[in-house]
């Protein structure tokens, strides 16, 4: 196991140091004077100069990817184009408004996903697991931008019984909680298909099993043998998928922040990328990519603590 | 829609390639989520090809005294902020849709598939080295990449294939990777070797064969993907650019006037879900009827 987990770690973060040194060549990607990719042909020759100098694109390149990648390291992004605060200080700003929708998402996802189908899987074909079949993929084919458009126009401008724009205050944990409300489900909705979905198809191949027919053989009540013993094998690649899933969940977090207004860090890259504020659309893309590996980080070394298979095979390797 | 609980396929069907097109068509008729998904995808191509037809109106025909109408028998769907007619709009849409996510998805398999047989095939340092660049790629959300590369780019409706391109293309990377790692096993590869085949030949005629077909499902599975990608961008106006009527632009108008009409923001939005529940649904049911094995890889919904 600690092999396994060194290995992973170690893995993590080449990856990360990698994805800073893309992020470091980025403006090198596309072809012409890297300065006027960035702040596009119409820059006033003075910006164009603060630009050049601030960024280092003045440097060589392996020096630019050097120097930006031992700042980030040292948790320095570059300014603001514009009012020269530091990145990392706008990002801070930004970042738990993400986090907070991200996590409170996640959970709903879970808490309605995992109960629907372990339901489903209890009565294969019955009506209401064919109910939750098309419930299931028509969430999970809905674009995470449309289902926002939705619960805006139905609860917050038809009904009204929701607000609308704008994320709230901290200081008043119950206007947030409430604000949080619609993007939260906009959020969910793909996910509490997809778990559904795949804890279903899990539970079916878990209850086909001998020790699921023992435990019924001796006579356990079907409650204990779904719960207790079927849903903890059954949990297991749904863990795994909860990893990669944060991925589409922070891309999707993008538009729902955008719609409901909540100043996170979807709307400040987008915001940045309208302004062609270039260092915040790199910061932000790099916090968002650390947010990621750390994710499928925890849901790989989770999901080897799960299933002490993946353990042997890791030691193997 | 019972993806699930349709029957298994028996084994002579394993083979996706003995399995001939009209076959293959029945089958996925038969069951009721692949008959949906083929009748959306098949309805959204003759839209494609008669949009000038079936559309009342050209898509940017303004008249500017009908604006902001709701439905009535002259504009069935109703009229935006400039009194453009909402459902021709709508139907020169599928165009941008397919336009854009179509070449996407397939640069992005072409893509894939050099970088993967290359990884796969050499072994080695290289594949491990690819395969970090690919993890690299993959350590961003594809949203968030596409996002990033439109910064550089610069909004257009070409910008935006190349984004889809570059942020789906290591999804198949890694697949063609696995299946020519289980494909050269196989021992006729090695007898071809031991005949004194080259590189080429092994690749060519033993290998691309066995992995194409994979790939291609994978393809029509990423196709509603990459729908939602270019809408998503475009709604952000990072993307296509009005006045294109892509069903992103439709949304960002609507929702810009969310509180005067709900039209726009309803009839793209469903057009949106039909097509990319349509296109998912068919995609499944190829993948089950053609390939089983497959039942394990899903695309993620990127939206």
């Amino acid at each position: 196991m600690g092999r396994y987990v060194v290995q992973r770690i170690a893995l993590s973060a080449i990856v990360v140091l990698l994805s800073m040194a893309f992020l470091g060549v980025f403006a090198h990607l596309v072809p012409g004077d890297p300065v006027t990719v960035i702040l596009g042909p119409r820059a006033s020759e003075a910006l164009s100069q603060t630009v050049r100098a601030e960024m280092d694109l003045d440097k060589p390149v392996p020096v630019q990817v050097w120097n930006f990648v031992v700042g980030a390291l040292q948790g320095d992004l570059g300014n603001d184009f514009v009012s020269g605060l530091p990145v990392t200080t706008l990002l801070a700003a930004s970042l738990p408004h993400t986090v907070i929708l991200a996590v409170a998402s996640l959970g709903l996802a879970v808490l309605l996903g995992v109960p629907l189908g372990v339901y489903a899987a209890t009565r294969p074909n019955g009506w209401i697991d064919r109910i939750t079949r098309v419930i299931s993929v028509s969430l999970i084919t809905l674009p995470a931008f449309v289902g926002g458009l939705f619960l805006l126009l139905i609860f917050a401008i038809g009904l009204g019984v929701l607000p609308a724009i704008g994320a709230g205050n901290f200081s008043d944990p119950v206007d947030y909680a409430r604000r949080l409300i619609l993007p939260t489900v906009a959020l969910a909705a793909t996910w509490i298909g997809y778990i559904a979905r795949l804890v279903r198809t899990s539970m079916l191949e878990v209850l086909g099993q001998n020790y699921i027919r023992t435990a019924r053989a001796v006579g356990l009540r079907d409650r204990v043998i779904f719960y207790k013993y079927a849903l903890k094998n059954a949990i297991i690649p749904t863990v795994a998928v909860l990893g990669v899933g944060l991925g589409s969940l922070l891309g999707g977090a993008v538009f729902v922040e955008v719609i409901f207004s909540r100043p996170g860090l979807g709307t400040l890259i987008v915001d940045s990328i309208t302004s062609r504020n270039f260092p915040i659309v790199r910061g932000a893309t790099l916090v968002i990519a650390l947010f990621f590996v750390l994710a499928n980080l925890l849901a790989d070394l989770s999901y080897g603590f799960l299933d002490p298979r993946i353990r042997v095979q890791g030691q193997s390797a | 829609m019972a993806v699930e609980a349709s029957p298994a396929p028996q084994a002579s069907r394993l083979d996706g390639r003995t399995l001939p097109g009209a076959q293959v068509l029945r089958e996925v008729a038969r069951r009721p989520a692949g008959l949906f998904g083929l009748v959306v995808v098949v309805g959204l191509l003759v839209i494609v090809i008669f949009a000038p037809q079936l559309a009342p109106y050209e898509a940017s025909a303004q008249r500017i005294t009908d604006r902001l109408q709701g439905p009535s028998a002259s504009h069935l769907l109703g009229t935006d902020e400039l009194g453009r007619d909402l459902l021709s709009r709508l139907l020169f849409g599928t165009r941008i849709a397919l336009g854009v996510a179509f070449p996407a998805v397939l640069v992005a398999l072409v893509g894939g598939l050099i970088v993967g047989i290359i990884a796969g095939y050499l072994g080695g340092w290289v594949d491990k080295a690819l395969v970090v660049v690919m993890d690299t790629v993959q350590a961003f959300p594809a949203v968030i990449l596409a996002l990033a590369l439109l910064a550089l780019l610069g909004p257009s409706l070409q910008n935006v294939v190349i984004v889809i391109a570059v942020s789906f293309a290591p999804g198949y990377a890694r697949v063609a990777r696995a299946l020519v790692l289980s494909t050269k096993q196989n021992l006729y590869v090695d007898a071809e070797r031991a005949l004194g085949a080259g590189d080429g030949r092994i690749i060519g005629v033993h290998i691309l064969p066995n992995i194409v077909a994979p790939l291609f499902i994978l393809l029509a599975m990423d196709l509603p993907a990459a729908i939602t990608v270019e809408a998503g961008l475009s709604f952000l106006g990072v993307g296509v650019q009005p006045p294109t009527p892509s069903w992103g632009v439709i949304l960002a108008d609507g929702f810009d006037r969310i509180r005067v009409t709900p039209w726009p923001v309803l009839t793209a939005g469903l057009t949106l879900m039909i097509t990319t529940l349509g296109f998912t649904m068919l995609g499944e049911t190829l993948r089950d009827v053609i390939d089983p094995r497959l039942a394990g890889i899903r695309r993620w919904n990127r939206g």
